[in-house]
């Protein structure tokens, strides 16, 4: 075909045409999968709203009922509530505490799982695939249900709630830092080998140094999340300071100072925690 | 070498040789101090308490429910009546006439064949024996006021836990008890007894083979409906299982996910512009939409769920709305994150043609963050399924609660464990449909 064929306005008008017959077609299916995501909403809505005890409608008027008789109660006891706050401060160490450990037991699984689990580094080979599956199941589990059959086995206590959280931890930790892993220069290592190193030996002196910034700040987005975990776990099982948020929740009126101090402690740590942390990943991913 | 590399070698030499110090400080601090938290929480936490208090008979039980399920043959010793009863639940109970093929009636004496050759013979009102093989048999039976054991050597063996009151048998075969009121014997078997259908309904005991053919046969067990109607309502009614409303509460567990994930990225997208600094004009503006953010993302779902269940009582709304306030905060922060990161010449070249912001953002923005955008909510939809779990645990609504309840029951072990492989299932499916869905719309 010539130019000039190319170019002639019959071929520039049938050309357009197909363009915009495209383009409306792209449109229609946009505005079909826009159309069904709201009906999808919609529905969805009505039918959480129907299953729900109170309506959405009754609900709404009095959102800011419990808050505000919660608060009014603490600003009643204002006085007391620093001291309150302090006495939530052991059972927060053992939330931190059971985040902490958790992070950090599952930071090493995870890491070890991530380096049999990536293709170049595995020390055998053809056990990526299950080391992978073993992985993705351990992040399939949501923590409760680990943290609750422990709690009957093991008794209470904050040991079950760290084992739970430090499986999923292995199994979302290992996923990443594999992905990290995956990108790693593979020079070095096999500078290392070819002296001679044995296999932990190529890891930890070829592959830690330069995956070390980023599973370090994928560790610390993990704990953010584990210290909420773990705050939750202790309201569904036992330990920290989310058992103390139950106990007082239960007791209600009368007990909602204290509720307002363990608030405000775990809103503080959180916060604190949250933008220590991202501070400590920046400078770890940009390095300076 | 040229004398000024090496006198510049000689500069650099304190400063490298400083770092690797320090490199070879931290290679052994690090280890040190983890090492030394982990013995920390060793006390902390109680570990050697733990192996004292550690329940490993309620472990046994847990595993062996898992798979294995129990059948009670109870008599009451008053009136002499039998029931045969699947974990001893109502639901479970042999309708009159109707027994396993290991228990035998003939009067009043019942037979029931256990386990490895054991069997326990029932007379009467008020006397059981049981026979171990090899050892002999052993007699119990009502005197007086109480309970009284005969064995064939007159010694008392480790399996037997008798009192005056109360006769206890544990063997590999079963479990005998006796009281003055009852008498109880748990035959263990392997399975999920009465999954499909329970007792009372036709289909109990039929093949699958069997089932396919009577649904296909013209032949109504019940004239009113046809027969694969019925299997099917028969199924999904089972009393002992309740798999209708257990696929409810995994609908509902699921609909809490979707809701709120969506909810929060539709209401973030907006707000991001707002935060975003090459959007936002106003420091002021942008900060209060920071500093909202924020606040939403560290008051944490916990404490949304606690706040909101009072208001909305138990429920998937509840919920729904728990997880879209909690992740309004992370996506908005993320969001606003990607729109920061932006390319400005495409929304240039837009406001060269004369284009409205609207339309800027319509065409210049949109189509930049949709990949980014997407990817973040297909995750946090994933995630959140699992969230959801807890979150109903909290508020009462979708698996997590039958989960929670019949975990706190202690005994439903192995329902415990039928929600566990759904909600497995359940997360799994969500996780590769997100990926699915994430490489179909990322890529075209």
């Amino acid at each position: 075909m010539s130019d000039a064929t190319l170019h002639s306005p019959a071929n520039l008008r049938q050309m357009q045409d197909s363009y915009m017959a495209m383009v409306r077609r792209k449109r229609m299916y946009g505005g079909l999968i826009l159309v069904v995501f709201i009906a999808l909403m919609a529905s969805g809505f009505l039918v959480a709203d129907d299953r729900n005890a109170g309506g959405f409608w009754n609900g709404i008027t009095n959102i800011f009922q419990f808050p505000s008789e919660v608060v009014n109660e603490a600003a009643a006891n204002a006085a007391a509530l620093p001291g309150l706050m302090l006495n939530a401060v052991p059972s927060l160490i053992e939330t931190l505490n059971i985040a902490l450990a958790a992070t950090l037991v599952g930071a090493l699984v995870g890491g070890v799982f991530a380096l049999l689990a990536t293709r170049g580094l595995a020390r055998w080979p053809g056990m990526i695939g299950l080391i992978r599956r073993v992985m993705d199941t351990l992040r399939a589990f949501p923590e409760i249900v680990v943290a609750l059959i422990l709690i009957f086995i093991l008794g209470g206590g904050p040991v079950p709630a760290m084992i739970a959280i430090a499986l999923h931890t292995a199994g979302a930790l290992g996923k990443l830092f594999s992905e990290v892993a995956e990108n790693a220069d593979l020079k070095p290592v096999e500078g290392l080998q070819s002296v001679g190193a044995t296999w932990i030996q190529r890891m930890i002196l070829g592959v830690l140094p330069q995956v070390a910034p980023n599973w370090l700040s994928y560790a610390l987005l993990r704990f953010e999340i584990n210290i909420r975990a773990s705050a939750i776990l202790g309201f569904v099982g036992e330990g920290g300071i989310g058992h103390d948020l139950k106990l007082a929740m239960q007791w209600g009126h009368g007990r909602y100072d204290q509720v307002v101090a363990i608030f405000i402690v775990l809103f503080l740590t959180i916060v604190v925690v949250d933008q220590t942390s991202s501070h400590f990943r920046d400078k770890l991913v940009k390095g300076h | 070498m040229t004398i000024a590399t090496a006198t510049a070698a000689q500069d650099v030499l304190p400063t490298v040789t400083r770092l690797i110090a320090r490199k070879r400080l931290i290679a052994f601090a690090a280890p040190a101090a983890i090492l030394a938290y982990f013995i920390y929480v060793f006390f902390a936490f109680d570990f050697m308490g733990i192996a004292e208090r550690a329940r490993m008979d309620n472990a046994r039980i847990l595993l062996s429910d898992f798979v294995s399920h129990k059948t009670h043959v109870s008599r009451d010793n008053r009136s002499g009546d039998i029931r045969i009863a699947i974990e001893g639940e109502a639901k479970g109970l042999y309708p009159e006439g109707m027994s396993p093929d290991w228990v035998t009636r003939a009067g009043d004496v019942t037979q029931i064949e256990l386990k490895h050759g054991h069997s326990v013979t029932m007379t009467g009102r008020d006397r059981v024996s049981y026979t171990y093989p090899g050892y002999g048999t052993v007699d119990i039976a009502l005197a007086g006021g109480g309970v009284d054991l005969t064995t064939p050597d007159g010694q008392v063996p480790d399996w037997i836990n008798a009192s005056g009151t109360r006769v206890s048998i544990t063997t590999d075969g079963g479990r005998l008890s006796m009281t003055r009121a009852r008498t109880e014997v748990f035959r263990y078997q392997w399975g999920w007894e009465l999954f499909w259908f329970t007792l009372d309904s036709p289909f109990y005991g039929k093949s699958f083979g069997e089932l396919a053919a009577l649904s296909l046969s013209g032949e109504r067990v019940d004239p009113e409906r046809s027969n694969f109607a019925n299997i099917v309502g028969s199924f999904w009614n089972n009393q002992m299982w309740r798999h209708g409303d257990v696929l409810w509460a995994i609908f509902e567990t699921i609909l809490m996910a979707f809701l709120g994930t969506m909810s929060a990225a539709i209401v973030a997208l907006p707000l991001a512009f707002l935060a975003a600094s090459n959007f936002s004009p106003f420091v002021a503006v942008r900060q209060v939409a920071r500093r909202f953010f924020d606040f939403v993302r560290g008051v944490d779902g916990l404490i949304w769920t606690i706040i909101l269940s009072r208001a909305f009582g138990p429920g998937p709304l509840t919920g729904a709305l728990a997880i879209a306030i909690t992740d309004t905060g992370s996506f908005g922060k993320m969001f606003s994150e990607a729109l920061e990161n932006v390319d400005d010449k495409q929304i240039e070249g837009l406001a060269s043609t004369g284009a409205k912001p609207a339309l800027r953002y319509r065409f210049g923005v949109i189509p930049q963050i949709m990949p980014v955008l997407l990817s973040q909510v297909l995750y946090y939809l994933e995630s959140n399924t699992r969230s959801a779990t807890v979150i109903g645990a909290i508020t009462g609504g979708g698996i997590g609660l039958l989960l929670t309840q019949a975990i706190t029951t202690q005994k439903d072990w192995e329902e415990v464990s039928y929600y566990i492989i759904l909600i497995l299932v359940m997360v799994m499916a969500m996780d590769s449909f997100s990926g699915w869905l994430r490489r179909k719309l990322i890529q075209g």
